[in-house]
């Protein structure tokens, strides 16, 4: 017996001590834990999700891309160059010679005008961000056309800014895709959709190797591509949920990056010399959003009491731990005519001096929808706290992501705690919502956040229709500021961080790119010592 | 999943007269089509019930106004609920169970992909539960209220109590990050991911066909840590289980006439005693690998294992339903397969009941 209980523990012992797993992960192999079971889909006329985004930017050529040392400027990608006619209606785009797919084909001016259609005919989720030039599946044929192999030409129904349209062809749906080989995978009409949803058919730095859903993303280099072939000749995306055996895996030095570590874990490992870190503001914003239908929450003096009330430097030091910057205005620094004012900060006093105007010096009771993530309830709490000192009662009702937005969606909620990132790199995306709802009634047909929030924006709605119909940068970007200037005096939004995306590095790893946006970080320039 | 069990018990014992008369076939066919059917209702109407808008899984929460009606009703909600539950099930029985709106892919061929994971994983867990499990509870039995019984009773109470995320976690800081003797989460190290060819979806067994050997030691490497986790939570069960029903048999009188008879006392724990203990311990490891295969959320993700809880519990935070009910079709069939299992063994090892 004893014999038996001896034999199998030696046994267990000597089956595993042998196996030492390597410590390196190999010198042209880019190895990254990541949370990338958010894909959904990686064609590019159907993917909306941050991660597949990020597959986007590195395996797609874009006819134009933001200029990762400048985001504000516009460089070519798949395109050239470009001209704007005079009336501001026809943009035409001269193709980069030379590009190939990874079929071997070669990139025409047809395969960037199948692409752009696709979106509108197969009006999915990103459709919308083209739609907006007036687009429809009728005359997208027409307006959307290859006049030669070299030559796109792009007709919109009204004399937008340039930079709008220009911005929103940077996005995901810029992605040129192969149109031969798409069509080849054609069923029953889905222009490829089917096929490309897990397949790949562009010219980018990388190519798909293998996606298995909520498990891997493997890319290999493309040797042929315009700018120089990568020097990593494999990254391996692998999906790990959790923070603490992501940061297990980098510090063991199994992984090159890890790219969710929370607070904690970057508390931990920042005197660790094989560690660096690495941070880039993104385009997103935490907010609060207050419905205008809670009798409390609609008096002004409370709205501007309850922006008194947050303890923005305190979140944003511990509880966000570098992954956020206080940020009050709607537009994220990055965009165009972002504003960095931040007048409110953490006052009880003034807070309650405004709650005395309003008449509720006793306070009240509101609920918050809170998403139930560390960070995320850590934040609510923190606001639950300092509201208490003003004698406001916040409830804080925890659910799952999906089960708050629900809710959130439906108007229902008094109180929700959000994140919102840009839809594509032009003010408008976030104007539109944040300051932009034609109609306040239940049943509207556009849902924006300023709707979510029953608040009607009055003449910002209009201001905002005209933002994007100024040419001039410059009178462009002062219009953006003026209304964030309003939304920040009087919106029914305590906008508080910006989002800064914090990844952790083997310090042997050098040139990674985190973009301003999720869809411009870029592993091509990543080299290994 | 206690409703699962509870369902499927009343399956076992209903079960039994299968293997004596082909009369009670249909009786039995027609109680597992009453369980599955209920099961599908129940779960069904959870993910309605859930405040939880399905439509958001697949248009995410920017689509206009346009495709998410259009969505909506591609995905057949704005039909009533029996009607809805009703054209899921005759797909069922056409054996069409769906997509999953999170992976795009057909339903069966996720849950092809996720469940070998967790098959592997529970299948070695018990493995080692049963080999460890047993000895230590006899050992127990034996020397009851001295010392190896109350340190088979501490490890086995600190086994049952503690969470399994910390002692995930703890078991990846020591024997992956400090001691190096296993390797951290997934099945494989990260840049073995695409050259294995997946077979069976077992690692273990995909591993062994192909060309490399470093590939299998390597996902042995990988799974000896979860498994041993997962294991460390059977065998204190199993310990407790076998400790309790040996004291019993070891009172009996004939182990004291087979002590009488000169018997060795080797013989008499091994063969006389643990012989008739086998027949109620099989159903306790039944039904411990049944709840193993239903997949472990927690140990899944600390150690980025893509099995089947982690698969349903995605699904149903998304209300992901056809994702739902296929993986809850999924542990129903496997309760009723291991406790069908275990009836077989039971006939087995009880020679009373081979009569």
């Amino acid at each position: 017996m004893r014999k038996l209980i001896a034999g199998l523990i030696m046994g267990t012992a000597l089956a595993t001590t042998p196996i030492v797993a390597m410590a390196q992960t190999p010198k042209d192999t880019l190895v990254m834990a990541n949370a990338i079971d958010d894909i959904i889909s990686l064609d590019p006329a159907e993917m909306f999700e941050f991660s597949a985004t990020e597959y986007n930017g590195n395996t797609y050529d874009r006819l134009i891309e933001l200029d990762i040392k400048d985001p504000t400027k516009l460089v070519g990608g798949a395109a050239e160059s470009w001209t704007i006619s005079d009336d501001g209606l026809t943009y035409t785009f001269k193709m980069r010679p030379g590009i190939k797919f990874a079929s071997g084909n070669s990139m025409t001016a047809q395969d960037a005008a199948f692409s752009l259609q696709r979106v509108i005919l197969l009006d999915k989720s990103p459709a919308f961000i083209l739609g907006q030039f007036g687009f429809d599946a009728e005359n997208v044929k027409d307006k959307i056309r290859a006049t030669d192999d070299d030559t796109l030409v792009i007709e919109v129904n009204k004399p937008f800014a340039p930079s709008f349209f220009l911005n929103c062809l940077t996005s995901m749906i810029g992605a040129v895709v192969d149109q031969k080989e798409v069509l080849a995978h054609e069923e029953n009409g889905d222009l490829g959709n089917g096929w490309l949803s897990s397949h790949y058919a562009g010219s980018g730095p990388f190519a798909l190797k293998n996606w298995t859903a909520g498990q891997s993303l493997s890319l290999v280099a493309n040797e042929n591509y315009w700018d120089g072939a990568p020097a990593m000749k494999r990254v391996i995306i692998r999906n790990v949920k959790e923070a603490a055996s992501q940061q297990l895996l980098l510090e063991k030095g199994d992984i090159d990056i890890a790219r969710n570590l929370e607070a904690d874990q970057i508390a931990s490992i920042k005197d660790n010399p094989d560690i660096k870190i690495m941070k880039r503001g993104k385009g997103a914003v935490w907010y609060l959003g207050l419905s205008q239908k809670n009798k409390y929450l609609s008096n002004p003096k409370v709205v501007e009491a309850l922006k008194y009330l947050v303890d923005y430097k305190g979140i944003s030091d511990t509880i966000m731990a570098g992954r956020a910057t206080v940020h009050q205005t709607f537009l994220p620094n990055g965009f165009l005519g972002a504003s960095n004012e931040t007048p409110y900060s953490l006052n009880i006093e003034k807070a309650n001096e405004l709650l005395n105007e309003a008449g509720l010096s006793d306070g009240f009771t509101v609920t918050i929808d809170t998403r139930n993530t560390t960070a995320v309830m850590a934040m609510a709490q923190s606001i639950q706290s300092t509201w208490a000192q003003a004698g406001i009662n916040l409830e804080i009702i925890p659910g799952d992501n999906k089960q708050t937005l629900t809710k959130y969606r439906a108007r229902q909620s008094d109180i929700y705690i959000g994140r919102w990132g840009a839809d594509y790199q032009d003010p408008h995306s976030n104007a539109s919502t944040f300051a932009w709802n034609p109609d306040n009634s239940d049943d509207a047909s556009a849902k924006p956040l300023a709707w979510r929030n029953s608040w009607n924006p009055g003449d910002m709605t209009q201001e905002v229709d005209a933002a994007v119909l100024e040419r001039d940068p410059a009178k462009r970007a002062a219009m953006y500021q003026d209304l964030q200037d309003k939304v920040l005096k009087t919106g029914p939004f305590v906008i508080m961080f910006q989002e800064t995306e914090v990844s952790s590095l083997r310090a042997n790893v050098n040139n990674f790119i985190l973009g301003p946006s999720f869809d411009t970080n870029f592993y091509r320039f990543v080299t290994k010592d | 999943m206690a409703a699962v069990s509870e369902q499927t018990g009343t399956g076992r014992t209903r079960a039994r007269p299968f293997y004596r008369t082909g009369k009670n076939i249909t009786k039995v066919l027609f109680s597992l089509v009453i369980t599955f059917l209920g099961l599908l209702l129940v779960t069904f109407l959870i993910g309605r019930i859930l405040p939880i808008d399905p439509v958001l899984a697949v248009v995410g929460d920017r689509a206009p106004q346009a495709v998410y009606d259009r969505v909506r009703e591609e995905m057949g909600l704005n039909q009533p609920l029996w009607q809805q539950f009703f054209i899921y099930i005759s797909n069922v029985l056409h054996g069409d169970f769906g997509k999953s709106v999170l992976t795009t892919n057909p339903v069966l061929t996720d849950i092809k992909r996720v469940f070998p994971a967790t098959l592997e994983l529970a299948t070695l867990a018990t493995i080692i539960g049963v080999a460890i499990g047993i000895p230590a509870g006899v050992f127990a039995a034996v020397h009851k209220g001295k010392w190896p019984d109350h340190i088979v009773r501490v490890i086995g109470l600190a086994g049952y109590s503690m969470p399994i995320f910390w002692l995930g976690l703890m078991g990846l800081l020591v024997f992956y990050m400090k001691l190096g003797w296993v390797a951290g989460p997934g099945r494989l190290d990260s840049f073995y991911v695409d050259f294995v060819e997946p077979r069976t979806g077992l690692m273990l067994v995909d591993t062994l066909l192909g060309d490399d050997p470093g590939l299998f030691w390597n996902a042995v490497s990988h799974i000896v840590l979860p498994a041993s986790i997962l294991a460390y939570f059977s065998l204190a069960y199993i310990a407790r289980m076998t400790r309790s029903f040996m004291l019993e048999q070891l009172g009996q009188e004939y182990i004291l006439t087979a002590r009488v008879k000169g018997i060795s006392e080797t013989r008499i724990i091994w063969r006389h005693a643990l012989g008739n203990v086998m027949v109620p311990l099989v159903t306790v490891i039944a039904l411990s690998y049944a709840n193993l295969l239903e997949g472990s959320v927690l140990t899944e993700i600390i150690f980025a294992w893509p099995g089947l809880g982690l698969y349903i519990t995605n699904s149903l935070l998304n209300a992901d339903m056809n994702a739902v009910l296929g993986g809850t079709i999924v542990v129903g069939t496997v309760f009723i397969g291991v406790n069908m299992l275990s009836d077989l063994l039971y006939r087995l090892l009880d020679p009373r009941a081979r009569k």
